[in-house]
């Protein structure tokens, strides 16, 4: 690991204006950020230790959500009674990334930060262009089975590992941000990770010195939650691909359905497209597969990765049959 | 179960355990060093007190191994994948490997020397020891750290991947929660089945 200098602020403000220095970098539960470091794939300056702001709060808001501090970890918000009865999608996502011990220490924000585990971005001797903007891909005609099939291009095919985030970009959370100055935004999760494009290096729209203070989740839509994830171990195993979704119905017919897919994108990926084939259509199979083809319309297979075109389909078809008690036919 | 399964320390229960930040104590040195400058920090291990000079760069693993040599905890990957650096970090399960120990000045750390002694085993290890829930051992410290953290998580009512219904307050231990719950500690050996003979008959069923 490379020098750097530590410093642990007091308040966000002096957090944010240690953070704003070209070279710094915060660190909260550490767990993706240190291991990169070992790694020297990041190799910040100054690590800016945000861990002891008082960020560790889940708040109810005044329309029904919940405020979610942003140092919240892994395994407090998994277990929090108002998200495991509200949100069980946030507490099913939680639980089925990582191990218990990651998940004691990993970050809501940092979750949403946590960098790509494509191996050819960790591995220092292959090109990349998240890693050095330019070199070229490695991943593309390499051995790509892990990697996108939805919203990649030819710059970059990796996806972003969360799967916390999924569950959060079904339920329309906000990500609230503190930045130079004071100054406060919020922007949704869905806009939080712009195109990959030929910029993979950008990741999020987050700007030098700002800190994520907290996530908003909305009053929680009506209908059942299921997060369903199909890796290559039953545990503690990135998703090949993953399906978060909740569904309601009015007698036979579907009257809202929130879709979101891991383990494909650049990020966690809103599928607004099944969404519009499912409401008010019949809970049959037959609307799963139409919404499922919707889905994938624009998806691209690599090679390696081509199998999850069809497994995506599946898993969430599977999903809204246990969600639905769909007829099967 | 009658027995008490956090381990013993001088300490009381109520400090022993906590989750909330704490303010930055005024009568240490400014929380900040330059590039290559070392670092004080104080840490609570196995209830006793220890001062620390670190290069910034240290684990918490490395400062429980090389600077205070208890060395029970082992290293294994060191990059959080296999669990053999698992520690109790103010009561709760964490890889040492995958945190600073500069960040931890003042937390209270417990090893698998701070668990048990050869004359005084924790009800972990003696059901370890009689369902032979090792070979070489290397696993083992982690094993029984991350187990004794994991039963109290279950009576918190922490939810699994395999747990039927997050809502649900009251978990049952099953062989799938088990293994579930323990899946962030390999063993090379391949000794799952007897550990899991172990935990079951500490903790296993309804909590």
């Amino acid at each position: 690991m490379r020098e750097f200098a530590y410093e642990r602020p007091t308040d966000a403000a002096g957090a944010i204006a240690a953070g704003a220095v070209p070279g710094a970098k915060f660190i909260c539960g550490g767990t993706n950020l240190l291991d990169l470091m070992k790694l020297e794939i990041e190799h910040p300056d100054r690590l800016v230790d945000i861990s002891r702001l008082p960020l560790r709060e889940i708040e109810e808001t005044d329309d029904g959500g919940l405020r979610i501090g942003a140092h919240v970890d892994n395994a407090s918000l998994a277990i929090d009674q108002r998200v495991r009865s509200r949100y069980p999608l946030v507490s099913q996502a939680v639980v089925s990334g990582a191990s218990a011990q990651l998940r004691n220490k990993a970050s809501t924000g940092g979750n949403l930060l946590q960098r790509t585990r494509c191996m050819y971005f960790y591995d220092p001797s292959s090109p990349c262009n998240k890693r050095t903007p330019g070199a070229g891909c490695s991943a593309m005609g390499g051995f790509n089975r892990f990697q996108a099939i939805l919203g990649a291009s030819d710059a970059c095919i990796a996806t972003h590992p969360s799967d916390m985030a999924v569950a959060l970009v079904a339920l329309d959370a906000h990500v609230q941000l503190l930045g130079p100055n004071g100054a406060e935004r919020e922007i949704a999760l869905r806009d939080f990770y712009p195109p990959v494009n030929e910029t993979p290096h950008i990741e999020t729209v987050i700007q030098p010195g700002e800190l994520i203070t907290h996530v908003r989740l909305p009053s929680p839509p009506p209908g059942r939650h299921h997060y369903r994830k199909v890796r290559d171990r039953a545990s503690y195993e990135f998703a090949l691909v993953s399906v978060a979704a909740i569904v309601s119905l009015n007698g036979e017919t579907i009257a809202s359905a929130r879709i979101a897919f891991g383990g494909v994108a650049h990020r966690p990926w809103r599928s607004t497209e099944a969404e519009e084939q499912l409401v008010g259509k019949p809970a049959t199979v037959q609307t799963f597969q139409t919404a499922a083809d919707a889905a994938l319309t624009s998806a691209k297979g690599r090679g390696y990765n081509d199998f999850k075109i069809p497994l995506l389909k599946r898993t969430l078809i599977t999903t809204l049959i246990g969600l639905t008690n769909g007829e099967r036919q | 179960m009658a027995h008490d399964l956090l381990p013993p320390t001088d300490m009381p229960k109520s400090k022993r355990v906590r989750r909330q930040p704490r303010a930055v104590s005024p009568s240490r040195s400014p929380e900040k060093s330059e590039t290559g400058a070392r670092h004080a920090v104080t840490l609570k291990v196995n209830g006793h007190t220890r001062d620390l000079e670190l290069d910034v760069r240290t684990s918490l693993l490395d400062a429980l191994r090389e600077h205070l040599h208890l060395t029970g905890t082992k290293k294994g990957c060191d990059h959080g994948q296999c669990g053999a650096c698992t520690v109790l970090l103010n009561g709760r399960r964490i890889d040492s490997c995958l945190t600073l120990a500069v960040m931890h000045d003042g937390d209270e750390v417990v090893t698998i020397e701070g668990i048990g002694s050869p004359d005084a085993l924790h009800p972990l290890q003696s059901v370890f020891i009689e369902h032979d829930g090792f070979q070489c051992g290397y696993c083992t410290p982690g094993q029984i750290c991350s187990a004794i953290a994991m039963l109290e998580e279950a009576k918190a009512g922490m939810p699994s991947h395999v747990t039927a219904d997050v809502a649900s307050a009251k978990i049952e231990l099953t062989e799938a929660e088990l293994r579930e719950r323990m899946s962030g500690n390999v063993c090379r050996c391949c000794a799952y089945p007897n550990i899991i003979d172990a935990i079951r008959e500490v903790g296993g069923g309804s909590l």
